[in-house]
């Protein structure tokens, strides 16, 4: 466990090495940062002055070095078009993120896990099939088509809705909406895989044959086992949900970090684009080393300690 | 088979299924007649992808009343054949579909082959790589990275092709492990043949059929991330039309003319359902 633990630590110090160097190089990719801070009719001494107040003049190693120094005090720098502290902007818009994620893998974890055990329990029946297919095309539908389809319905023609915004929970529907759909798709089949594949191995039919009632079978037996894929799959909704949902909160005018990673890009702000990337992929990392911790309490039979 | 010790992926557990060919075939015939209507393109729309007319601006589908069947689909804001566009959009989905899933699982399997082989320190280098870049979301890694570099369609290729080789890269290289001390091998290294040979010959062969299963399933993700990525303006330039782009183009005018929104999002759905469904037959299939 503690040899474990270690392991990851150390997997996530090489993560996040990584992903400073990403997000470092990401100035430097688009070109001489230098024509993002300078009008185009500079004087070239000023174009000079400019580059040395930003440190731009060293070398590359230097500025990373430097780079490094500032990001670890949480100093990511200034926002181009704000004038602000980019980790500061990021850091505030983060809970409206967080909130959208929580709600969807709510909504994910009450419609998910149980229709894909009610499924699974069922495979090849009538209601499987027609449960399957309906989520096989909810995770074929583009997530920034489907919010502009459900903005046209809920808020253009049937008005119900708001269509943009973040003033009251009615905001939330839609936006969220938007995100369960490919997620709870997702999950009802991954769950139903599971158990109906467990269903059918061995230890349940012993279960059965003591006379285990075919509510335990269901909820204890095949359902814990079902959790450890859920689990996996949820990790990683959730970060893709962190970051991913860029594209949702800008069809939805959400003030969540991906929209306002848009807007850094839409205005080449790119001290702001790249303290979103460090933040959400250190917070991506972050819920990688939960899920690999929640393994250990799903399934006894994972014990990290063997070594290579 | 894998030797982490997490789960094993989906499409291994799911081979071992029971066969069911007919979602392949299905999956099979969607993706080729999209590829079809792409290569045909030129010859099947009626209208240039950029010919406008605006007199017949935001001009409804044939059979609404308004509508003519010069335009079977209708006309977007400057009076452009959303039909014709709609068949030159198919284009750039395809290409990026299959160039980005060739190029990032050719990637993959080379290195993955090459770490499970050589083992050692090139395994141990690979290996980190590999699990570092697994800990990253790749869509949002491919938009950072696709706004920095500004936008063209080979980058957005070789973007995508970065971001998902892993993938193939981390089943390559647990499957070459595996196969690496079976008899078949052993008695081919030790009858002398060349390390070149009995990679090509004998390891390759045998690790081909799971990878392309993640190369199936790959293949619908990123068709789903080049529509994002132009519909945020990241991917495909106008007045290149991609299906992303046209629904985002399409969101201005929604409330006038639904038709400019509804029609490319279809065709990006009806594109990833093949794909899914591809991927769904082949993991059943073996």
């Amino acid at each position: 466990m503690g040899r474990f633990l270690i392991q990851r630590l150390v997997h996530l110090l090489w993560v996040l090495l990584a992903v400073s160097i990403l997000v470092f190089l990401l100035i430097h990719m688009s070109g001489d940062p230098i024509r993002l801070l300078t009008p185009l009719d500079a004087k070239p001494e000023d174009v000079e002055r400019v580059r040395a107040l930003y440190g731009l003049d060293q070398p590359i190693p230097v500025q990373y070095v430097r780079f490094l120094q500032g990001a670890l005090r949480g100093d990511l720098g200034e926002s181009f078009r704000y004038q602000r502290p980019a980790f500061e902007l990021v850091m505030q818009r983060l809970p409206a993120t967080a909130l959208l994620a929580l709600v969807t893998l709510g909504l994910t974890i009450t419609i998910g896990i149980p229709v894909g055990l009610w499924i699974g329990a069922r495979a090849g029946h009538a209601v499987d099939w027609v449960i399957s297919l309906v989520t096989f095309v909810f995770i074929s539908l583009p997530s920034f088509w489907l919010g502009v389809l459900l903005i046209l319905l809920f808020a253009d023609r049937l008005r119900l809705l708001p269509p943009s915004g973040f003033e009251s929970p009615a905001h939330l529907v839609l936006p969220c909406l938007t995100l369960s759909v490919y997620t709870s798709g997702l999950i009802t089949r991954v769950v139903r895989a599971d158990v109906s594949d467990v269903l059918r191995q061995d230890f349940i039919r012993t279960a059965r044959a003591k006379g285990v009632g075919e509510r335990t079978v269901l909820g204890h037996h095949a359902l814990r086992n079902a959790l450890i894929s859920t689990v996996t799959v949820l990790g990683l909704q959730l970060g893709n949900l962190l970051g991913g949902s860029v594209v949702v909160e800008s069809v939805f005018a959400w003030p969540g970090v991906g929209w306002l990673m848009l807007q850094g890009i839409q205005t080449r702000d790119l001290p702001l684009v790249r303290a979103v990337v460090l933040v959400v992929g250190t917070a991506f990392v972050l819920i990688n080393l939960v899920v690999d911790m929640l393994y250990l309490y799903l399934d006894p039979r994972i014990r990290y300690d063997h070594s290579r | 088979m894998i030797t982490a010790a997490k789960p094993v992926p989906a499409p291994l557990r799911a081979a071992t299924r029971r066969r069911r060919p007919g979602q392949f075939h299905a999956g099979l015939a969607i993706v080729g007649t999209v590829l079809l209507l792409a290569v045909l393109a030129p010859h099947l729309s009626p209208h240039g992808f950029a010919d406008q007319d605006l007199l017949r601006s935001l001009q409804p589908p044939a059979w609404v009343a308004g509508g003519d069947w010069g335009y079977p689909l209708g006309t977007d804001r400057l009076g452009r054949d959303l039909f014709s566009r709609l068949l030159f959009g198919a284009r750039v989905s395809i290409a990026v579909a299959l160039l980005s899933v060739g190029l990032g699982g050719g990637l993959g399997t080379v290195l993955g082959l090459t770490a499970g082989y050589t083992g050692r320190w090139v395994d141990r280098v690979i290996s980190r790589l590999i699990d570092v870049q697994l800990s990253f979301p790749p869509v949002f890694i491919a938009i950072a990275v696709m706004a920095a570099l500004g936008q063209s369609l080979v980058k957005l290729i070789l973007v995508l092709a970065l971001v998902t080789w892993v993938q193939y890269a981390r089943i390559a290289r647990a499957t070459t492990l595996s196969v690496r001390e079976r008899e078949f091998v052993l008695a081919a290294r030790a009858l002398g043949a060349d390390e070149g040979r009995v990679v090509l010959r004998h390891v390759l062969p045998s690790i081909l059929p799971p990878l392309l299963v993640v190369a199936a399933v790959n293949m619908s993700n990123v068709i789903l991330a080049e529509a994002a990525l132009s519909f945020l303006g990241l991917g495909i330039q106008p007045p290149t039309p991609a299906w992303g782009s046209m629904v985002s183009e399409g969101r201005a005018v929604q409330s006038l003319a639904w038709w400019n929104t509804v029609f490319p999002g279809m065709a990006i759905a009806i594109l990833v359902i093949g794909a899914n469904l591809l991927s769904d037959g082949l993991q059943r299939r073996r």
